[in-house]
């Protein structure tokens, strides 16, 4: 039998969710897949669109591969905008051709409003919702000085902070009397514009644009209908958005009157082979103009799909969290109070610049809606009571007054009943993160991996923390962050207590602040701390019995006990001499060499005792340690750069080269790999990798916290187009940052997961300052920038280090008898199999 | 039955390294000798043979204490053994051979059961 058709329309969010969820499913054995999308991209994160603006590029934002699509069977069609549906003959026709399908899904998301406004068509104005208009708006802002917004709701003042981060100065029309008044009230717009204003975006409220017209010292005038006018270069309307529903009318299927493809339970229209899902579906006469209703959509019609008769989508919370120009804002349930009865409460603190008014049924057990402006932090705690009907407390006044006047503490995860929602995005509740903890999620980071609670927007994640915390914690699972049996405290508190109280030795520390004499977990853990804060060599007598093997002998030990070598190749540039003198060493010693993924070379089957024998050669070679064996900075991978390749920009292998240079011997809670690109065709891999830096025309974009290895991680976008000491100084931030932090043992990707507030608290810290701590952070990287010391230098010029390299103490000529070999591609291997 | 221990020197003083071991070659294999200056008696030999590789590593790994007994970490996959009895802690079927080793003077003397003596008494 052959397979039926399914043709998506829309590659959007929405569209692509659905095929997420569909190419999961059995149901999709049975299905040919065709994707029909009008943008020329590949379906990306609208609700993160403005990123763009901040250095975001479409791979960033994009929600999967080509290569995902083809992997799934999926027949991509990018660019190709459908024209007709003929329902009687189930074909849909594009300007390339005509498709059969059995089932069709429309995803057509939905449109931006643009007020019939005589002049509306000049060449200057533009609408926010594809990456396409972000292309225009960029383009028309070279030159422009001023950017105007028509519309003052949440697009609106999102499009007021991209213009003003293209360094317009932004207005906002409005033609309401306040902001966002569907999700605000009278006082909520009304701080929330005092607050706005006070960021340099002007608003103009209660305005009618009558006309748009040629400017005298702009580009463009705009006649507003009380014979007011504003001078503007150009104009982003966004006066509300309308479902996209051009097909559906054309084939006649049901629309509403006011727009939006009529759907029941099971998101299929009133053709049975039809469906509708996300901001183009109108279910019970409500238009979702948000993405999670979108997903809860997606995920109903994949099940009904399967045959599940029992799946229905029943309609979705509209609350939104969201900052707007910096400024908090959060709107639940019924924030007007339009339900019969309802009683409000109202905080208002004008000189913090807070409001807060709950919304609360008649009987006042029960909270109906809430607005926030200026603090979000009560948002999680109201949404709880209001999604999961919790009894308010007697005095619910206190769930909005600060604490200071009897405010009560935030909602204990306790308190919520299984049922409750905890990520809407992916739709987790606390019963799905209690059963993924019972199954053996043990850390936050398994939990999010198995219900991918909080990769959506991201907005639980503070919430997600306390619930796993705590049933964790129920469960029996020590969160305990001490270290070990020897230290009551984390290696973060470690770090602090050394510091503060200038603790040189380990012995001092563990009589101090301990209890034992230490193991193989908090020797090597403090020998670190030690070495960032004091960098002394760590083969001192002190620090010797701390460090883990490849540590006390600065090689990697291998599993017949033989050590490789890892000499420093900076930015993996060398000369053909220093190559020539790698070979002699590794052909006079018999060494089975190897190129590594880090650019180096590496040295296998050394001796203890031939260890220093060889550095020495290396050292007079010119050499240093390469510290691979170190929990510490690896290499800085590179491209060739713009020195020789038709299309870097920068000199990639120079600055590589350089940032090796300076954090080379850098003890770290664990390894640590850089790389810098020439330009965005990224031949480093440097998104891979801890500290990430792509060149731009105009200098360096840096990411932070990928990771290649086991789990990997895409590296955060951190900031962009950075001057050389600009790069520097944020790297310099970001390290000391995470090796004062981070726990033992925890890559900088774990340790940016498991970060409360997350990315944006990193920028805060990084490029705010926000701890005041900037200067500290650089002082410190200083320090040990100017007390590197090549550690095997040391070591082969001082006879006592040098004693520790023999073998067997007593019989220096002895041979460690299994120690044995054999030939492989003719190279040396180990002859011992595991035991 | 014939009990000819021997009580070899094997090293000094000098050649210890304090909270570490070093490994030395004798007539019964390779012994690790262990330094804990804050033990009496401070001094701990037990086979240099990791069971687990068959590799002679153990006395390059990190030394402590687990709930109070000395113990050093295996280099290579991080098991535990006891310094005084030799015991894997992870896994109880699996030990290793202690060796009685003590300090004369400037030397550090470590007792060898030869293996033709060995192989009479058993
Ligand atoms: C700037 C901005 C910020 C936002 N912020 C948030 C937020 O913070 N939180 C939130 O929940 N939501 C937010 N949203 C809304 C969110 O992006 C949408 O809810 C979501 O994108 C809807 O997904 P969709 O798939 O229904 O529509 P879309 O993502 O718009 O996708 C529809 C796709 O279908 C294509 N298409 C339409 N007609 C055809 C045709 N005939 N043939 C082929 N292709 C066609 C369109 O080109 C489009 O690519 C934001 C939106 C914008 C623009």
């Amino acid at each position: 039998m052959s397979n039926k058709t399914l043709i998506v329309i829309g590659n959007g969010m929405v569209g692509h969710h659905f095929l997420e969820q569909f190419v999961a499913s059995p149901a999709a054995a049975g299905f040919d897949i065709i994707v029909f999308g009008e943008e020329k991209q590949l379906a990306y994160d609208r609700v993160h669109l403005s990123e763009y603006f901040s250095g975001s590029t479409h791979a960033d934002l994009a929600m999967a591969t080509a290569d995902w699509y083809s992997d799934n069977r999926i027949d991509l069609h990018l660019n190709e905008l459908v024209t007709a549906v003929d329902r009687e003959n189930r074909t849909v026709t594009t300007h390339k051709g005509t498709y059969r399908y059995d089932e069709l899904v429309l995803a057509t998301g939905s449109y931006p409003f643009v007020p019939p406004i005589e002049g509306r068509e000049n060449p200057n104005c533009f609408v926010y919702r594809t990456l396409d208009d972000l292309d225009a708006i960029r383009a028309c802002s070279d030159g422009a000085s001023t950017g105007v917004v028509v519309g003052g709701g949440l697009l609106g003042l999102e499009a007021a902070n991209a213009l003003k981060s293209l360094g317009l100065d932004a207005h906002v029309v409005e033609f309401a009397p306040r902001l966002m008044p569907v999700q605000l009230d009278g006082d909520g717009g009304a701080l929330l514009r005092r607050k706005i204003e006070e960021l340099g975006v002007q608003v103009h409220s209660e305005k009618a644009t009558t006309a748009i017209v040629d400017g005298e010292e702009s580009r463009l005038r705009m006649n507003f209908g009380d014979d007011t006018h504003l001078e503007t270069d150009l104009i982003v309307f966004s006066a509300g958005i309308r479902p996209q529903d051009t097909l559906a009318r054309s084939c006649e299927l049901e629309t509403g009157e006011r727009g939006g493809i009529i759907v029941n339970n099971q998101c299929t229209t009133s053709d049975p082979h039809i469906h509708a899902i996300g901001e183009c579906a109108l279910w019970n006469q409500q238009i979702f103009g948000l993405v999670a209703p979108g997903y809860t959509m997606a995920r109903t019609l994949s099940a009904i799909l399967n045959g599940d008769s029992d799946a229905a989508f029943t309609g979705a919370d509209m609350s939104t969290k969201l900052k707007l120009l910096g400024v908090d804002v959060g709107s639940i349930g019924d924030a007007h109070a339009r339900t019969p009865g309802a009683r409000n409460i109202r905080f208002s603190d004008e000189n913090a610049g807070h409001y807060r008014r709950m919304v609360i049924s008649a009987d006042g057990k029960k909270l109906l809606g809430a607005i926030l402006v200026g603090d979000n932090s009560h948002y999680d705690t109201l949404l709880q009571y209001a999604l999961n009907g919790i009894d308010l407390p007697d005095n619910p006044e206190s769930l909005i007054l600060p604490e200071s006047q009897g405010g009560a503490p935030a909602l204990g995860p306790d308190a919520l009943p299984d049922t409750a929602q905890i990520c809407s995005c992916h739709n987790v509740s606390k019963g799905d993160i209690c059963g993924a903890i019972d199954a053996g999620c043990c850390d936050l980071g398994a939990v999010k991996g198995e219900t991918r609670a909080s990769t959506g927007c991201g907005g639980c994640t503070a919430l997600l923390k306390t619930v796993v915390d705590s049933e964790l914690e129920k469960r029996g699972v020590e969160v305990s962050r001490d270290l070990c049996e020897h230290f009551a405290y984390s290696r973060q508190d470690l770090f602090n207590i050394v510091k503060v109280n200038g603790i040189r030795t380990f012995r001092t520390l563990i009589q101090q602040h301990g209890r034992g004499h230490g193991c193989d977990i908090c020797k090597p853990a403090v020998a670190s701390i030690l070495a960032t804060c004091w960098n002394e060599h760590i083969l001192t007598t002190d620090h010797v019995p701390l460090q883990d093997t490849n540590d006390t002998f600065m090689a990697n030990m291998q599993k017949n006990g033989t050590y490789s070598i890892v000499p420093r190749v900076p930015g993996g540039e060398i000369t053909p001499d220093k190559l020539i003198v790698l070979g002699e060493v590794a052909r006079e010693y018999n060494l089975y060499t190897k190129i590594t993924g880090g650019q180096r070379v590496d040295l296998f089957g050394a001796t203890l005792s031939e260890l220093p024998e060889i550095w020495e050669k290396l050292i007079a070679a010119g050499f240093e340690t390469g510290h691979a064996y170190g929990k510490s900075l690896r290499t800085v991978k590179s491209c060739v750069g713009n020195s020789w390749c038709r299309y870097g920009v920068q000199d990639s292998v120079g600055m590589a080269i350089f940032l090796e240079h300076r954090y080379k011997g850098l003890r770290s809670p664990h390894k640590l790999k850089m790389a810098v690109s020439g330009c965005t065709r990224e031949c480093a891999e440097a998104q891979s990798k801890d500290i990430g830096v792509i060149a731009t025309e105009n200098g360096w974009n840096l990411y932070v916290c990928g990771n290649g290895g086991m789990r990997p991680r895409h590296a955060d976008l951190f900031a962009t187009d950075l001057s050389d000491e600009g790069l520097i100084s944020t790297i310099d931030r970001v390290l000391m940052f995470y090796v004062r932090t981070a726990d033992r043992l925890q890559r900088t990707s774990v340790w940016m997961e498991n970060m409360e507030g997350g990315l944006a608290y990193l920028k805060k810290v990084v490029l705010e300052d926000s701890l005041g701590i900037g200067e500290e952070l650089e002082q410190h990287m200083a320090d040990i920038v100017s007390t590197y010391q090549c550690e095997w230098k040391t070591a082969v010029e001082d006879p006592e280090k040098r004693k520790r390299f023999r073998e067997f103490v007593n019989a220096p000529e002895k041979k460690d008898p299994v120690q044995q070999w054999t030939t492989e591609r003719d190279q040396r291997r180990p002859l011992l199999e595991s035991v | 039955m014939k009990t000819a221990n021997q009580w070899n020197i094997v090293c000094t003083v000098d050649d210890l390294v304090p909270e570490s071991g070093i490994a030395v070659w004798t007539p019964d294999g390779p012994v690790a000798i262990f330094y804990i200056p804050y033990r009496l008696p401070a001094l701990f030999a037990i086979s240099h043979t990791d069971p687990f590789s068959g590799t002679n590593v153990l006395a390059r790994g990190i030394t402590g204490d687990l709930k109070g007994e000395p113990v050093v970490a295996s280099p290579l996959y991080k098991q535990h053994f006891s310094l005084v009895t030799g015991q894997c802690l992870e896994n109880e079927d699996v030990k290793v051979k202690t060796y009685r080793v003590l300090l004369d003077g400037n030397a550090v003397r470590l007792e060898i059961r030869t293996a033709s003596f060995e192989a009479v008494a058993a």
